[in-house]
């Protein structure tokens, strides 16, 4: 699906909830406002990921990356996500 | 008479008719078909392909909005490794290739792994993986999944400390074959638990067991004993990928909640690994070199559709280097694995690849 060029980690992350194709991109576009069609557009989806803060693939300083970025995906998705998760244990930080 | 160019299992060129065409594709499901005594692919089903494989564009793709998300096997063995593993010995570590994976090649996920792959020596390098796998969690955006290849064959004499069953079973020595299996493969649940109870705390996103039942149906039940553990007693996920079409019954007596294990198709395992809390399973079709890429694929995506008619969980089929129809060579061409991926979503209707 083109990865974080457009939403394809957000449905694989889905996946690993168990969720087949279909329900996982309903889901993840549910969450995003946009049709499950939208998730695999790279031109959406790369203003789309900057306004949600949730990692881009180009370059642009500011913009959350690594762990900074599934922190808001976590969130965006309602979901735990593992490395933020013991992120926050290690840093004491909670939100 | 127009001639379609397309190619054998070996990646070699070959020119079909079209009714050699359709007749491959038919023959290559039936096999499938009566092996595991699923059905065939339809009429329909022929058609799209006879199609597919009958334009001349050198790729084909999905339609748009039936893309579907990858999962990967391997770490980033494509670019550092060998041509075992198709690499091209990139001066590129683990690190920055994921990274790039993640970038530039626009993979939805990724694994971590060593190069080695399987879970034995990676054992012995447990805090240099658990080190790599910390770092990258906290510098990558993409899921990552701990990976390895459980490689049962490893704990046998010469390479390990258990009798080897292949110098048993010629003797008649039946009984001890078993038994040796048994006891290598606690060894191997061991080894599996431990390299992904440790991989928790570094934030992985899951663990992906490769290449499962390489060394048959011993190895396939310490896979499901250990997809349960870490399922059930860590709340990670589990991709089980598998090895074979077939389970060989090298023991030919072990179960998994009252199934023998020897002898499964892919639908059956899919079964067994989601009673064991598998997350995504990944069905395997062997590619036979000696026969056409048409047939090879009908039989992989009349395995693989009888995984998704019946799936509670994703099914990713392995579409590589000498499997899911793709051509055993080092250098896959792009005219046939475009193909293959594109007609396992539109057929095989697969969740992932």
């Amino acid at each position: 699906m083109g990865g974080i060029r457009a939403a394809g980690d957000l449905v694989a992350r889905m996946q690993l909830k168990k969720m087949r194709i279909h329900e996982a991109k309903k889901y993840v576009a549910d969450k995003l406002h946009v049709t499950p069609l939208d998730l695999s557009d790279p031109t959406l989806m790369r203003g789309l990921r900057e306004e949600l803060d949730i990692g881009i693939v180009t370059g642009v300083p500011g913009v959350a990356k690594g762990i900074a970025a599934k922190a808001n995906i976590s969130k965006l998705l309602d979901i735990e996500i593992n490395s933020v998760e013991q992120f926050k244990k290690k840093t004491g930080l909670h939100w | 008479m127009t001639k379609i160019l397309t190619r054998m299992g070996d990646s070699s060129n070959v020119e079909l008719t079209m009714d050699e065409l359709r007749a491959e594709f038919i023959t290559g499901s039936e096999e499938a078909a009566q092996k595991a005594k699923i059905p065939a692919l339809t009429e329909n089903e022929i058609d799209y392909l006879v199609d597919m494989f009958a334009a001349p564009t050198r790729i084909w793709g999905v339609q748009r909005g039936n893309e579907v998300v990858m999962t990967k096997d391997g770490c980033v063995n494509a670019l550092n490794s060998s041509r075992v593993s198709s690499g091209v010995t990139a001066p590129v570590n683990r690190e920055v290739g994921v990274r790039l994976f993640e970038s530039m090649l626009g993979f939805d996920s990724m694994e971590v792994s060593h190069n080695d792959y399987s879970v034995k020596p990676q054992r012995f390098l447990k805090a240099l993986e658990q080190l790599h796998v910390e770092i990258l969690m906290e510098t990558t955006i993409f899921p990552l999944l701990y990976g390895f290849m459980p490689n049962l064959g490893l704990y046998f004499r010469p390479d390990g400390s258990f009798e080897n069953p292949s110098d048993l079973l010629p003797l008649g020595k039946i009984k001890e074959a078993r038994e040796a299996q048994e006891a290598a493969g606690q060894a191997c649940l061991d080894d599996c638990i431990e390299m992904s109870d440790c991989m928790v705390e570094m934030g992985a996103d899951g663990i992906d067991f490769d290449t499962v039942a390489s060394t048959g149906d011993g190895e396939f039940h310490a896979v499901l004993k250990a997809c349960e553990h870490v399922a059930k007693d860590t709340g990670l996920p589990v991709e089980i990928g598998m090895s074979a079409e077939m389970v060989l019954g090298f023991h030919g007596q072990l179960e998994y909640n009252g199934k023998r294990l020897a002898g499964m198709w892919p639908h059956e395992q899919l079964q067994v690994c989601e009673e064991a809390g598998c997350a995504i399973f990944g069905p395997v079709s062997n590619t036979n070199t000696r026969k056409t890429t048409p047939w090879n694929l009908g039989k992989a995506l009349t395995f693989v559709k009888a995984c998704t008619e019946i799936a509670k969980i994703p099914i990713h089929p392995n579409v590589g280097m000498g499997v899911g129809g793709v051509p055993m060579f080092e250098t896959p061409a792009v005219d046939v694995v475009t193909r293959c991926s594109a007609a396992m979503i539109e057929i095989g209707k697969a969740d992932g690849l």
